[in-house]
């Protein structure tokens, strides 16, 4: 019992992660259609972001909180950049989109090899976040509880944005239809924009919660985007509710599987077990006649 | 039916770019073997040298110290009038942290540079892919990382560690110090960790120690909530710890996470140097246990140079490592031997390496002859609050030695 219990601690907290790396690429992935390998390479912006704000303000109790909201702009502000000058050139072009912005990840993970050097950098977590509580018996280290509440906390808000304000009901209308919302007076090119700037800004976010847990390196990135991808396509490409779905999921297989056999096992029957998925049910957990977000 | 094909597409397009990323480790091509006559020039002032580390990919965070501490090497050997009256002059290849990089710019640097001989390499599939390049070319090349042993090359000289230097003397030291009768080997999925393990069990069922558990994850997986799970409750009196790179930063933070302490159950790690310290987070690693055959610690004049020197090259922050060291070791231990021959050629260098010495910053290390191999003092450090390493034990004496691990009868492969 205390097993399973662990288990389902340890899965839920791989589930927030996955959650919150993916987060990001089902609205630019879902909505735009964009095949965006660097966004291994935001979410790696995001975690030097921690690090810088953590070095200016010399490692006080806050600097996580406000590495957070500086995260999201950073990555916002990538992604933006790399619209405007790449990728508005070549939507409809997915698997051009693929190779411009591996390339340009590529690119990104030398910039930050120069800028910060090779070795992998320590962002101190806050001492409010160390050690950790007992719930049902069970240590719960608080980096992994606040990484919870922080992907529940993400997919409230953007969930809250795409249904309650102007812009989210702009983004779910050009997802709907694109044209029939161009005649109705919506500037798609804005939604567009705004839509990447926010799902990279979540690359950020995840960037900087990923501090907590691992090294800030160059390599951050690569490490990720597979699996965020993954959580994607097996969510249900562009469903905000299948992603929740497909990351738990997943989160949860792979800390049972690794449990009862090895890591490296719990991997591969992970992978298997999503590529007779994806045969079963090519569209994913959730699927919807439109590509809508919510 | 236009959004079920384009998502069809997305589907497809998005399994190719995981394939693009899950493919970087390919098989290592065999090098040119076209045997040539060495191409080496020696009549001018200078003479040409290989340094082939990965300056970029994501083996870039380790050898890109070990090319500083090379260059610096070098640099020294030409303030001090070169080797044997010449100059050397460095040529460059950055391995990219690819295997088959390693193989092609290898082959680039013995038949198109001439090269005298080549000093890199890191990971143990880069070495097995330069390998037979140097064997098709006889050619010459220095590797600086301690390894998982089992290899011992005409053409290769080890200037790291082999496992009886390093984790045969950890398991003495947790065994006789630290009174251990059980452990749990926690490692990266590759080589070297599978390897070590082995010979760990072995070592463990020869001398009474129980092994709790034996727990891989993939290189590169940050994901440690079970494994450290699994730690915890088996409870054992140390952890083994040969996981590599970013791997550890995770799992030190998962293991402080979960109220597992250093002195409760301590944890001996054999791929943690100074230089990955300050990345795991120096309150992790406080107290836990490292086995190398250099730190930067170490209280001799020879030593204190080294780390001055490489300091002032490359900043104050900069920290001086076991790798780094052996590699710095390799270039002057090069300059010996082709002193001793009095020639540049392989062969005659070769003939000359047995015996062979240096003072280097871990004190004095000897060439052998037979295996390619040096004589070095196995440490056993712990990590202090500074983030340095300090040795709280070491071997009596520098230990032969023995990649075949020949002399311990407990040993079958």
């Amino acid at each position: 019992m205390d097993a399973i219990l662990a288990q389902v601690f340890t899965g839920i907290s791989a589930g927030a992660v996955l959650l919150l790396i993916a987060l990001g690429l089902t609205l630019t992935f879902g909505q735009m259609g964009v095949i965006n390998m660097a966004h291994g390479e935001f979410i790696m912006a995001g975690a030097y972001t921690a690090f810088v704000v953590s070095t200016i303000t010399a490692g006080t109790e806050l600097s996580l909180l406000i590495a957070l909201p500086v995260g999201f702009l950073i990555g916002g502000l990538l992604g933006l950049a790399l619209e405007a000058s790449v990728l508005r050139w070549m939507y409809a072009r997915p698997l051009d989109t693929l190779l411009v912005t591996y390339g340009v990840g590529l690119v990104l993970q030398q910039v930050a090899r120069d800028v910060f050097g090779a070795p992998a950098k320590e962002v101190p977590a806050p001492d409010w976040l160390d050690g950790s509580i007992p719930i049902l018996g069970y240590d719960f280290p608080l980096t992994r509880l606040f990484i919870i509440l922080l992907a529940a906390g993400c997919v409230a808000a953007l969930l809250a944005v795409l249904r309650f304000t102007a812009l989210g009901r702009e983004i779910r209308a050009t997802v709907g239809n694109r044209d029939l919302a161009e005649t109705l007076g919506i500037s798609t090119r804005r939604t567009d924009r705004a839509t990447f700037f926010i799902g990279s800004g979540l690359a950020g976010v995840a960037g900087v919660a990923l501090t907590l847990l691992g090294s800030t390196g160059p390599n951050l990135g690569t490490s990720y985007i597979v699996q965020a991808f993954l959580v994607v396509v097996v969510g249900g490409i562009g469903h905000l509710k299948g992603t929740i779905v497909a990351a738990l999921g997943i989160g949860l297989l792979q800390a049972f599987l690794a449990h009862a056999l090895t890591g490296s096992v719990a991997q591969v029957i992970v992978f298997l077990a999503i590529v007779a998925f994806l045969q079963l049910r090519p569209q994913g957990i959730l699927s919807v006649r439109t590509r809508s977000l919510a | 039916m236009r959004t079920k094909i384009s998502s069809r597409l997305l589907a497809a397009s998005s399994v190719l770019a995981l394939g693009m990323t899950a493919t970087a480790c390919g098989g290592a091509k065999t090098g040119d073997t076209a045997s040539s006559e060495s191409c080496l020039d020696t009549s001018g002032d200078t003479v040409k040298i290989g340094f082939l580390n990965s300056l970029s990919g994501t083996m870039a965070i380790s050898e890109t110290t070990v090319f500083k501490s090379l260059s610096m090497a070098a640099e020294e050997i030409n303030a001090d009038g070169g080797v044997l009256g010449k100059k050397l002059e460095i040529v460059s290849e950055d391995g990219q942290s690819e295997p088959t990089v390693f193989a092609e710019k290898a082959t680039k640097l013995i038949q198109d540079d001439c090269v005298a001989a080549v000093f890199g390499g890191w990971t143990s599939s880069s070495r097995k892919a330069m390998l037979p390049v140097f064997e098709g070319n006889d050619s010459l090349l220095f590797y600086p990382v301690q390894y998982e042993g089992l290899e011992s090359s005409d053409n290769i000289f080890y200037t790291g560690a082999t496992t009886n230097q390093q984790i045969i003397p950890a398991l003495d030291f947790l065994k006789q110090e630290k009174k251990i009768e059980s452990i749990f080997l926690v490692g990266s999925d590759y080589v070297f960790p599978r390897t070590a393990n082995k010979i760990i069990k072995q070592y463990a069922a020869a001398n009474g120690i129980e092994v709790l558990g034996e727990e891989y994850q993939p290189l590169g997986s940050t994901d440690f909530g079970t494994v450290v799970d699994k730690v915890k409750a088996a409870g054992a009196d140390a952890v083994f710890n040969t996981l590599n790179g970013d791997s550890n930063v995770a799992f030190f933070k998962e293991y402080k996470g979960k109220g597992l302490t250093a002195d409760a159950m301590p944890v001996l790690s054999v791929s943690i140097a100074e230089e990955e310290v300050p990345g795991v987070g120096v309150g992790n690693l406080e107290g836990q246990y490292t086995a190398w055959n250099y730190y930067q610690t170490i209280d001799s004049e020879t030593n204190k140079e080294f780390v001055t020197d490489f300091k002032a090259a490359n900043g104050a922050k900069a920290v001086t490592s076991d790798p780094m060291e052996a590699a710095y070791t390799s270039l002057h231990l090069w300059k010996g031997m082709v002193e001793k021959a009095d020639s540049f050629e392989v062969a005659d260098v070769v003939d000359a390496a047995d015996g062979v010495t240096y003072d280097a910053p871990e004190g004095t290390v000897e060439v052998d002859g037979e295996n390619h191999h040096l004589a070095k003092t196995a440490l056993i450090g712990q990590v202090n609050g500074e983030g340095l390493i300090d040795t709280v034990w070491s071997s009596e004496k520098p230990i032969e030695p023995d990649p075949f691990l020949k002399s311990y009868d407990w040993w079958k492969n």
